[in-house]
């Protein structure tokens, strides 16, 4: 009746996941309350769950990342801690338990921080970015996002209910087969990246129809802004590895359920090509993380310079070349499984032409500020961070695409130092960036300027003491993923990787703690102009937060840089005449996202578990969620003319009340 | 906005076709099915028949094929090379380049990988 | 509203100016997101694809290509097929001209091909598995029930949508709504004749000759 799931599935005998359980359950618990009570419960239903506008789910898709920022953030203090004390010793985490930590640790970081962190950025800025009202597509917009958060969920739950994998963040067969992984963990694992990843496909072709089909007049392609450009690149990425993803993640179910072979040792399966594929997605992957966080430094870096970004042009051809060559490089992610030389050539080469285009991209930035008027703003810190720092991340992996040198250092600490340096220097010092800029477009108060700097500098410092001393380990010899160790050369590496640690979690909670303060304090913090920076591209024209259908009047693009262009033109006291309002047509909230992603949790929850009629029960929810939401007649509603005149003419008039007042925040 | 909309603007949406009248529309149906019914009925000849030198049947399945989807393309789901169709006809070349890149690179990269780390039930096969 | 409600002027000269007139029609971005959708489906096509290619060999003792494939059999699920989509093409003439009765008319059609083509896979299916040639045997015969097993799935769910379609435009009529999911539809089974040109190129037809 209920599958292989049974009271034996709580881990009762383990201390450590108990107690994370209970805090979180508690946590959960508290906040429920809390929303009850006061009587938030019908205003989140109205206007969070069931939205589909694109600022308000790419708000949710922030806030998911910075949640799950915390629990992989917590399992890598874990880790680090362990190291730190595992000398000569087993330290305090069992090697059933730490294997289930390094694979949670990775697949959160990546999947459920990372990308929602980024696609949220994007969902949030391009519709303004183009001058548009939303999406191409809100409804799946919203879809995609409880997807997302239904393969965050039953990640976590794996923590209270059954464990998770052993197998790293990327379960490599033969182990995570059937015959050396019989326990739900894997099951987990392909059931939560199923689900999100038709989640993040979704939001793929939403971001890419949006970007080639909904700008406003006059903006033609080479006239976006250059995080349009990037937003583009890298959902196309989406569209064209996540279904690699897919196929390969369900013939390893189709292996562990219904006893295929396309993997196993027996009857002709071939481990090899589930490394082959899942690398074919796995390259691009992560180049759908660090595109869009150029794309935000390509705004922040020219808005703090005070002029316009430099080699625009070139910019724009650089983008397009890493999304295609980011297709034709992924052996080089297992140089060691025994190609030959040739194959390991060809890719260890074209691995290195990669990093061209990137290093195009740094001098344009840099060329950017030479000559600028510098403002060292909290954005501005973290791109400049972010531009040493990637630096040398991408350095190390010029050094480690010589494929002599790769086998010596392929998962090696080296090789673990290296995707940290890229992927924090990159990655999420760009998402933090992004963060502090757009904050107070999206909630209508900056966030507290000196908590940032904190944060910022107890973040940069953190990363360098915790990896550069990772990758002297990694040469002297430690593999990644040991739960203990007797090499006593490796000790003080270890130790200082812990203190490092430390520093990575104060800078983190830095920002919780800036969040915090900035809510409390947002009447003074509160952005009245609407552009806070001074910034160059249309989002700044609206007020902040802007009203629901962003542009009272979609504005008419003349030029690259449409806002600074708008301001100039104001300046010179050119007036304009109100603008002829029409009546505007929004798309209408539903629950669709939020209902089918129930059921898809509920069809996971059942199929980890073999509760075969539960699964089933799930799949035909799901199904009928859809026929329900193909089926209603109306699928927007009207704002009459004149209240979007009420509403814009406030917001002008504000506006030109505080043109007399400085615009530039710090 | 009316779907009539759809003939004034430059643009042409995916699957739709300039063309609106019924009788022009029904030929080019007509014409594609004719191609395709004929390109398939020469791969099945061409894989069942001594008539061929063998060692060419892969290669001339595999341009017969492309030419089949290729019929499919044009006369089924309107795809040309106008101006309107150009964000199409990237969006299909982009498709495609990733399907070679993938097939293709995965059989040069399997060969290479099953020549040199014969997988373990091949070996065992071997030494009977 | 996202596909603004851009008035009708300007529309003869400009576009040819490269200028960019403000954000297309409903019909254009829905048809396009569906595309970019299939290109999608068609990524994940070719995983299948090229795991066949390399297991294609891996039989491990059993039975391969030519000792299973009845390409008669292949032969009259291609015709099912080939004319299931030219009947789809004549439902969409229908639908551009609004005429209910021709429309169902060509569904009914396409859905009873679209049928046969499932029963002939389905018994092919069943018969392997009765034998003890089922997906488990073999590598090869993992591959091959997975990539021809997920394109008849893609058929059974589109059969499911065809449905849907018929009973929608038979309550609602050609609503602008519902004509742009019959293009979504229309898109999607003609992309599914097209795969099945490169099944059964590669799989039965390339396979039978070993």
């Amino acid at each position: 009746m209920l599958g292989r799931l049974s009271w034996a599935a709580i881990p009762v005998d383990q201390p450590i996941p108990l107690l994370a359980a209970a805090v979180v359950l508690v946590a959960i618990l508290a906040v429920l309350g809390w929303v009850i009570v006061k009587g938030y419960l019908p205003y989140l239903w109205r206007e969070w769950i069931t939205s589909v506008d694109h600022k308000r789910i790419g708000a949710m898709y922030v806030l998911l990342a910075l949640v799950m920022l915390l629990r992989g953030g917590t399992d890598a203090i874990m880790m680090r801690t362990q190291l730190a004390m595992a000398f000569h010793s087993q330290g305090y985490l069992p090697p059933e338990h730490y294997n289930q930590i390094f694979s949670a640790h990775g697949t959160i970081m990546i999947f459920f921080v990372g990308m929602p962190f980024v696609i949220g950025l994007m969902n949030f800025v391009v519709p303004l970015q183009l001058g548009v009202r939303d999406v191409a597509f809100p409804t799946l917009n919203s879809v995609g996002f409880w997807l997302t958060a239904t393969g965050a969920l039953l990640v976590n739950i794996s923590l209270v209910i059954g464990e998770f994998a052993r197998t790293g963040w990327l379960p490599y067969p033969p182990l995570s087969e059937l015959a050396y992984s019989p326990d739900v963990g894997v099951d987990y694992y392909l059931w939560s990246l199923g689900i999100s990843g038709v989640g993040t496909l979704v939001a793929g072709i939403n971001l890419v129809t949006t970007v080639l089909k909904i700008r406003t007049r006059g903006m033609t392609y080479l006239r976006m802004p250059m995080f349009c450009w990037t937003t583009l690149a890298s959902n196309l990425l989406i569209v064209a590895a996540f279904p690699i993803l897919t196929a390969t993640l369900t013939m390893l179910i189709l292996d562990r359920y219904l006893g295929f072979h396309f993997f196993t040792n027996e009857a002709g399966g071939n481990a090899m090509m589930f490394i082959n594929l899942i690398w074919a997605w796995g390259h691009p992957e992560v180049y759908i993380l660090a595109l869009p966080a150029f794309g935000i430094f390509s705004e922040v870096v020219p808005t703090f310079s005070g002029k316009p970004l430099f080699g625009y042009r070139s910019m724009v051809l650089a983008t397009m070349a890493i999304c295609v060559i980011s297709f034709m490089v992924w052996l080089h992610h297992f140089f060691t499984m025994g190609a030959g030389p040739d194959v390991n050539a060809i890719f260890g080469i074209a691995s290195m032409i990669i990093a061209v285009p990137t290093g195009v991209k740094i001098y344009n930035w840099l060329f950017t500020m030479f000559g600028g008027r510098i403002r060292f703003a909290t954005p501005m810190l973290w791109s400049i961070g972010f531009m040493v720092t990637f630096i040398i991340g991408g350095l190390t992996g010029v050094l480690l695409a010589v494929p002599p040198a790769d086998f010596l250092l392929h998962n090696s600490l080296f090789l673990v130092a290296h995707f940290h340096n890229v992927i924090i220097g990159g990655v999420l010092f760009g998402a933090f960036a992004g963060y502090t800029y757009w904050f107070p477009k999206a909630f209508g108060f900056r966030l507290h300027e000196g908590l940032g700097k904190i944060a910022f500098w107890f973040t940069f410092t953190g990363f360098y003491v915790t990896f550069i001393p990772l990758y002297a380990a990694g040469i002297l010899g430690i593999t990644r993923r040991m739960q203990h160790y007797d090499v006593a050369a490796w000790r003080p590496w270890m130790i200082i990787a812990g203190i490092g640690t430390v520093l990575l979690a104060i800078g983190v909670l830095c920002q919780v703690l800036q969040l915090a303060v900035s809510i409390r304090r947002r009447a003074e913090l509160r952005d009245l102009t609407g552009d806070p920076w001074n910034g160059r591209s249309l989002e700044w024209a609206t007020t902040s937060p802007p009203p629901v259908f962003n542009f009272a009047v979609l504005p008419d693009v003349g030029g690259k840089d449409a806002y600074w262009t708008q301001k100039s033109r104001v300046n010179q006291a050119e007036t304009r005449d109100e603008p002829r309002y029409q009546a505007i047509e929004m798309p209408r909230n539903s629950p669709t996202g939020f209902v089918c992603a129930f059921f898809a949790t509920v069809m996971g929850f059942a199929l980890i578990w073999h509760i075969w009629w539960l699964a089933l029960a799930g799949f035909i929810g799901a199904f009928a969620t859809f026929v329900v939401f193909a089926w209603r007649d109306r699928d927007e509603y009207e704002i009459p003319a004149d209240e979007v005149a009420r509403i814009d003419r406030v917001n002008i008039g504000r506006r030109r009340e505080l043109s007399g007042v400085a615009v530039s925040a710090s | 906005m009316s779907d009539l909309e759809l003939h004034d603007r430059a643009d042409v949406a995916h699957g739709d076709e300039k063309e609106g009248r019924i009788g022009p529309r029904l030929l080019g149906y007509v014409t594609g099915l004719g191609l395709a019914i004929l390109l398939t009925a020469t791969s099945f000849f061409v894989a069942g028949t001594d008539l061929v030198w063998q060692p060419s049947i892969p290669v001339a399945l595999v341009v017969l094929a492309i030419a089949q989807m290729g019929v499919h393309l044009v006369f089924f789901l309107h795809i040309t090379t106008g101006p309107d169709n150009t964000n199409n006809v990237m969006a299909l070349a982009f498709g495609i380049l990733i399907v070679v890149l993938v097939i293709g690179g995965s059989l040069w990269i399997m060969a290479n990988l099953n020549h040199n780390m014969r997988p373990m039930d091949q070996i065992m096969q071997m030494q009977r | 509203m996202i596909a603004a409600a851009a008035p009708a002027r300007d529309l003869d000269h400009v576009h040819s100016l490269g200028e960019h007139l403000g954000p297309a029609p409903k019909r254009i971005v829905t048809g396009y997101g569906f595309w970019i959708f299939l290109l999608s489906d068609m990524v994940m096509f070719s995983c299948f694809f090229a795991a066949y290619a390399v297991l294609g060999g891996q039989t491990a003792g059993g039975p391969n290509g030519a000792e299973l494939f009845n390409l008669k059999n292949v032969a009259v699920e291609t015709g099912c097929l080939l004319m299931s989509s030219f009947a789809c093409g004549m439902a969409s003439i229908a639908a551009d001209v609004r005429n209910q009765f021709w429309f169902q008319i060509a569904m009914v059609v396409t859905c009873l091909l679209g049928l046969g083509f499932l029963s002939i896979e389905f018994h092919e299916f069943a018969d392997l598995v009765a034998r003890g040639d089922g997906p488990s045997r073999s590598a090869f015969l993992s591959a091959f029930f997975t990539l021809v097993g997920c394109h008849g799935l893609h058929v059974s769910a589109g059969i499911l949508w065809l449905l849907t379609m018929m009973a929608q435009v038979f309550a609602k009529g050609f609503r602008a709504d519902i004509q742009r999911r019959f293009l979504c539809f229309a898109l999607f089974w003609h992309a599914l004749d097209i795969i099945w040109v490169a099944v059964f190129s590669v799989v039965y037809l390339l396979g039978s000759g070993t």
